[in-house]
């Protein structure tokens, strides 16, 4: 079978993060201009070589609709050939950098810095005062306010408790992906809650959210800027950083009620990108998956075929997610545990991950990445199979 | 004068049947003329086969609990002497589904597939809200 003309003609070559969590005193556009600059010096580009630019626009941009076009000015950025703002919700970043990689390889752009910042977090009003993220994210709606429903804490709880009526999953279940994904965010120094270990009678005494999430199944709200620049692969190879191959991607957007279907877009997704990609499941060394909340990555498990539909629960109590598992998902502690950037956040971990810059938390074989993002409740979805090797 | 400190609905013009039938304590959903699908909450066409036209009809007002959270965190001051409460997702007897909270139901009792028929809550002189209870 002729490989398919995406497979491997582009690549990541620049990872830019800023400081990440309760910062304050710059801007959602602030923080994107620090993310391409950082971007652009880790692959040793000028913002010149800078021909596309897409943005996925936080919470905090408000009215900023033209979000791409207010980053292009901050920056300075001249004569561009692909410019977007993109929201499909945390499946964005996933999404991203599949258009750029496709107007790239069609040869509409060269060089696409693909862009996530947000800044919901304010600071404390008083000392002592704790900054709350619980007004960013509680979207009332008119008549719903009502029943006392608010929040999309509250939206993935129902759909959550759907998959626990319907198959069984546990609290337990959940409690596990938080502890496992902590145990790698204790290996993280630039996680956020690096310094904090975690255990399964801990997670229990966390503080309800709203039922069945604790606080610890919730992702973090984070303050901060993250951006990655996609070239094509022979640019790639004269840079500085070693290339991040874009060797399959998919999307998949189910629809209808994700209470009926309990199934993120992956189901649709995968198949595409791992045909592309030439590899299976068992090729991948490295899993990074969107994780706004525990009960996301147990969904996202059975979706890619790590194990049976229904059965995400179980496989994470057997203890094969964490750092001494057999499979390695979310290993700079994900949204759960390092910092929330949208899709943005498994995307950088997948890179420093390929390029074996992991530290502590390194997996030892790193050669293939999944990535995946998901967005409104089980909404939308994005994948992308990432590699240092096209061969 | 009303003492009630919850949020009252915010109802535009496409919800505006359904509290106004719950003021007469009848429970309505959308029945779509072109399918005959009962949907909820109100839009503007149906997502099943795209008519526009559709009827406010009344349902019996039975169904079964299809999901629910536990709320904990107060969002609204309103809400600050009831948590933890529970915001349910009714599963009415004709198809369509319903947000609603229970009334004669501890949180602890709730069940996923439990039996449950409308009430209707006076909460203000202006303003009925139905809910739902268990049904035995």
């Amino acid at each position: 079978m002729a490989q398919h003309p995406l497979r491997g003609a582009t690549a990541i070559s620049g990872l830019g993060i800023t400081p990440q969590g309760k910062v304050y005193g710059r801007s959602p556009l602030g923080f994107a201009v620090d993310a391409v600059k950082l971007a652009l010096d880790d692959a040793g580009l000028a913002r010149t070589d800078l021909d596309g630019l897409l943005v996925n626009p936080g919470l905090a941009w408000n009215e900023m609709g033209m979000g791409s076009f207010h980053l292009q000015q901050a920056l300075g950025l001249r004569d561009l050939r692909l410019s977007a703002t993109m929201n499909v919700g945390g499946a964005t970043a996933g999404a991203m950098i599949q258009h750029a990689a496709q107007a790239i390889a069609a040869g509409l752009c060269t060089t696409v810095a693909c862009v996530f910042a947000d800044a919901p977090l304010k600071p404390p009003k008083a000392e002592g005062e704790r900054s709350s993220s619980a007004g960013a994210y509680a979207f009332p709606r008119g008549w719903e306010a009502a029943y006392g429903y608010f929040g999309v804490n509250a939206m993935y709880a129902l759909v959550a408790r759907r998959h626990m009526h319907v198959y069984g999953t546990t609290q337990d279940h959940l409690g596990m992906v938080a502890v496992a994904q902590r145990r790698w965010a204790n290996l993280n120094p630039q996680a956020q809650l690096h310094d904090q270990p975690l255990t399964l009678a801990d997670y229990h005494r966390s503080r309800w959210i709203v039922e069945p999430f604790h606080l610890l199944d919730c992702c973090l709200v984070s303050n901060g800027g993250l951006a990655v620049i996609v070239t094509g692969a022979e640019r790639a190879r004269s840079l500085r950083t070693p290339p991040v191959y874009v060797l399959g991607m998919g999307q998949g957007h189910l629809g209808g009620d994700p209470s009926d279907t309990l199934s993120s877009g992956a189901v649709l997704a995968r198949g595409p990108a791992f045909a592309m990609a030439g590899v299976g499941l068992g090729d991948v060394d490295v899993v990074e998956l969107y994780d706004c909340y525990t009960f996301t990555v147990v969904v996202t498990l059975e979706d890619y075929g790590f194990c049976a539909k229904g059965e995400g629960g179980p496989f994470v109590a057997e203890h094969v997610t964490g750092p001494d598992g057999r499979l390695k998902v979310n290993t700079g502690g994900g949204q759960l545990s390092s910092f929330y950037m949208w899709g943005m956040t498994p995307v950088s971990e997948a890179v420093i991950q390929l390029r074996g810059e992991g530290g502590r938390r390194q997996v030892a074989k790193h050669d293939v990445a999944l990535v995946s993002g998901n967005g409104g409740v089980l909404s939308t979805h994005s994948t992308l199979i990432l590699s240092t090797r096209t061969s | 004068m009303s003492t009630y400190a919850k949020p009252l609905p915010q109802v535009g013009p496409e919800m505006a049947p359904f509290f106004e039938a719950a003021k007469r304590h009848q429970l309505v959903v959308q029945r779509c003329r072109g399918c005959g699908t009962h949907r909820f909450p109100a839009r503007d066409q149906c997502s099943g086969c795209l008519a526009r036209e559709a009827d406010w009809v009344p349902v019996s007002g039975r169904g079964t609990v299809f999901s629910f959270a536990v709320m904990h965190q107060v969002y609204h001051p309103g809400f600050a002497s009831e948590v933890p409460y529970a915001v349910v997702v009714i599963a009415l007897e004709e198809g369509a589904r319903v947000v609603s909270n229970l009334v004669d139901c501890p949180v602890p009792e709730i069940r996923v597939g439990m039996p449950v028929e409308v009430v209707f809550d006076d909460v203000t002189p202006e303003v009925t809200l139905p809910k739902f209870r268990p049904r035995r």
